[in-house]
């Protein structure tokens, strides 16, 4: 390759592809030009992503991951001691929500543009795999705090483990590293959360990022830019992400930085949603709490757990569907049938399956809250049937749908 | 088959026990309308608190001179006024009474106050502490209408008067709607709650210390996002005028 550069960043770029580098992901990355709301939610899980390292390793300087100090060492030592502990504390569990809603969002934008569909599955296959470790990273750090919804929380998680048949109990015992919830199970989570599962996401989010720059983005119309380019080579209808897109995700940021400085400044605890009440209570593993609830983000799968019936006083079939209830988004790239990928131009019938898909979701992490009654436990099996039914039904129903006409270029509504 | 049809019996019946237990307790809070930015009412909360409270309970996470500089109480002031064991002035509040001393009268350790208010709630608070009434069959003399049973005496008693709770039969079971007083005490109605509005705003306080500060600032930074949105949308505006 020719050197375009000289002076000190010739001499770097002769050596370190620097420009290379910034001009195939930035200045001369082109994205379609008709991104939507929904294309915030990539750039924003990145800066959620930096909240939580950066505020993150400041926590890990204050906190102390040991069963008889881990909650005086938040609520005494960063919650009041540590200059702006409480701060750099708020931003971190404000931000383990926002992250979460972003996310979502960001993978409700890849359902309804079918982002996931050729040639863009491997893109998705390691956003589930992000989303996964999101939980566990999620999971992981709420024992942290090592108050009562931390210990009860992961004694309920931790028992799922114990349901599996055969080797349940051994492998209970070897995630807690003790029989019960204890000073063992706290350090390796505390390991786990701050070096290990950060290592694994950025790793992710790196491998997801390259796939995306490799064939492109998609867009709200799902064309393909690449199909028509200038004589440069030039997507006609791409535009230079930087400048564009980074100026204009700036303006997401702030709007999002708005919203999540409204929960850090006012409502941190948002309701007992963020910061569950309970939790304010020191971890007492002989006194079990009125209702144990996960935190809101994991209540979704908490009710598909709950919604199937136990087998022999077995959780496990439970355990089987929350795990499936993950399992098959990797599956969706091939799942949907559908050669059109935007939302924009499938068959209307398709616009009110995906909407009732939404709408089954939020139940079950409404009712994943609450506690459950004969009634909740029947609404949760009809969500969790139609849960399942929408993604396992797609083969069939995909191929019925009459498609409207794709335009050959991107349009700007 | 005849196992699964047992489990899903006894998954129901699990789940209605379940319903019962989450539905005990049900006593309906009553606002504490509270105001943390109250220094007077939170300086006799803070009076009230190391008289009574202190005693027994502790607020082992909450400092002394935190108090007083939050407060705006002089640190002679808050030696005399709150601490009554005489520790430094930069401590933390900790019990008069040995945990060892509580276990024995109480048969449980009175809990750490510093976070009850955030664990429990301040209208809870409230209601808790003006839902004693007279009850013969506790040792203590005095159960509580949001928590039943309670291993704490009513120690507000004198000041508030003997109350007795007020019944209403529902569906063959008896539950308490509310209470009334049936002795007065040495303080007016009013002068009681007041007392108590300003412990629960104390409780409030110490909960969060930061509370206050924690507000004020976020009204600049979202001033300050507000202004920067303004300043970033123009420069998207601008940068995108020629994309069609």
């Amino acid at each position: 390759m020719e050197q375009k550069t000289n002076g000190l960043m010739g001499w770097i770029d002769a050596r370190y592809p620097a420009t290379k580098t910034w001009e195939k992901h930035l200045s001369k990355y082109y994205a379609p030009k008709n991104f939507n709301f929904w294309y915030f939610f990539g750039s924003l899980a990145f800066m959620v992503l930096v909240i939580q390292i950066l505020s993150g390793v400041f926590l890990a300087m204050f906190y102390k991951p040991d069963t008889a100090l881990a909650f005086q060492s938040v609520e005494m030592g960063i919650m009041r001691d540590v200059e702006w502990g409480w701060l750099i504390r708020y931003f971190h569990s404000t931000g383990a929500s926002a992250f979460f809603i972003v996310v979502y969002l960001h993978m409700f934008r890849a359902l309804i543009y079918g982002s996931y569909k050729k040639p863009r599955e491997l893109i998705w296959i390691f956003g589930v795999l992000i989303f996964l470790a999101l939980m566990a990273e999620g999971f992981m750090g709420y024992l942290l705090p090592w108050g009562q919804m931390s210990f009860w929380g992961a004694q309920v998680i931790i028992n799922l483990v114990s349901a599996i048949p055969f080797v349940g109990e051994d492998l209970g015992i070897w995630v807690r590293g003790d029989f019960v919830i204890g000073d063992a199970t706290l350090n390796r989570f505390f390991s786990l959360h701050i070096v290990a599962i950060p290592l694994i996401l950025i790793g992710l989010i790196f491998a997801h990022i390259v796939a995306l720059h490799e064939v492109g983005s998609n867009n709200p119309d799902g064309v393909e830019i690449k199909k028509n380019k200038d004589e440069n080579g030039i997507p006609l209808d791409g535009i230079a992400f930087h400048p564009y897109y980074s100026v204009k995700d700036i303006v997401g940021v702030i709007v999002f930085l708005m919203l999540f400085a409204s929960v850090v400044f006012f409502a941190p605890e948002m309701f007992g949603y963020f910061l569950e009440h309970a939790n304010f209570e020191p971890a007492n593993p002989l006194k079990t709490p009125e209702h144990i609830a996960p935190v809101w983000y994991f209540t979704p799968f908490y009710s598909v757990l709950r919604a199937v019936p136990s087998i022999a006083g077995s959780a496990f079939p439970g355990v089987i569907a929350m795990g499936a209830a993950i399992v098959v988004l990797f599956f969706l790239p091939w799942l949907d049938r559908n050669p059109v990928k935007s939302i924009r131009y499938r068959a209307s019938w398709y616009k009110i399956l995906v909407g009732l898909f939404v709408v089954a979701f939020i139940i079950l992490g409404v009712l994943g809250t609450l506690a459950p009654t004969e009634g909740r436990t029947l609404l949760a099996r009809i969500c969790t049937f139609y849960y399942f039914a929408f993604f396992l039904l797609m083969p069939i129903y995909t191929k019925m749908e009459v498609n409207k006409p794709v335009p050959e270029r991107v349009t700007m509504k | 088959m005849k196992k699964i049809i047992l489990t899903l019996l006894c998954s129901i019946a699990m789940i209605n026990t379940g319903l019962v237990m989450a539905n005990s307790g049900g006593y309906p809070t009553s606002p504490a309308n509270v105001n943390v930015d109250d220094m007077d009412s939170l300086k006799r909360g803070a009076k009230v608190f190391s008289e009574y409270c202190l005693s027994c309970h502790s607020a082992k996470y909450v400092r002394f001179n935190r108090v007083a500089t939050d407060l705006g109480m002089t640190e002679s002031e808050t030696m005399s006024d709150l601490n009554n064991l005489g520790v430094k002035f930069g401590s933390t509040m900790t019990a008069v009474m040995t945990t060892e001393y509580a276990k024995e009268s109480f048969g449980a350790a009175p809990p750490d106050l510093s976070l009850v208010a955030r664990s429990r709630g301040v209208d809870w608070l409230y209601t808790y502490l003006t839902g004693f009434y007279a009850d013969s069959s506790r040792t203590t003399g005095h159960n509580n209408v949001i928590f039943k049973d309670v291993g704490m005496p009513n120690i507000f008693w004198k000041q508030e008067g003997v109350k007795k709770a007020i019944y209403e039969e529902h569906e063959g079971e008896k539950h308490i709607v509310g209470v009334e007083v049936v002795e007065k005490g040495t303080m007016a109605p009013e002068e009681f709650d007041t007392m108590i509005r300003d412990l629960v705003a104390f409780l409030a306080y110490i909960g969060e210390p930061n509370q206050s500060y924690r507000k004020s600032l976020g009204i600049y930074v979202l001033i300050f996002l507000f202004i920067f949105f303004g300043v970033a949308y123009a420069m998207k505006k601008d940068y995108w005028k020629d994309v069609h």
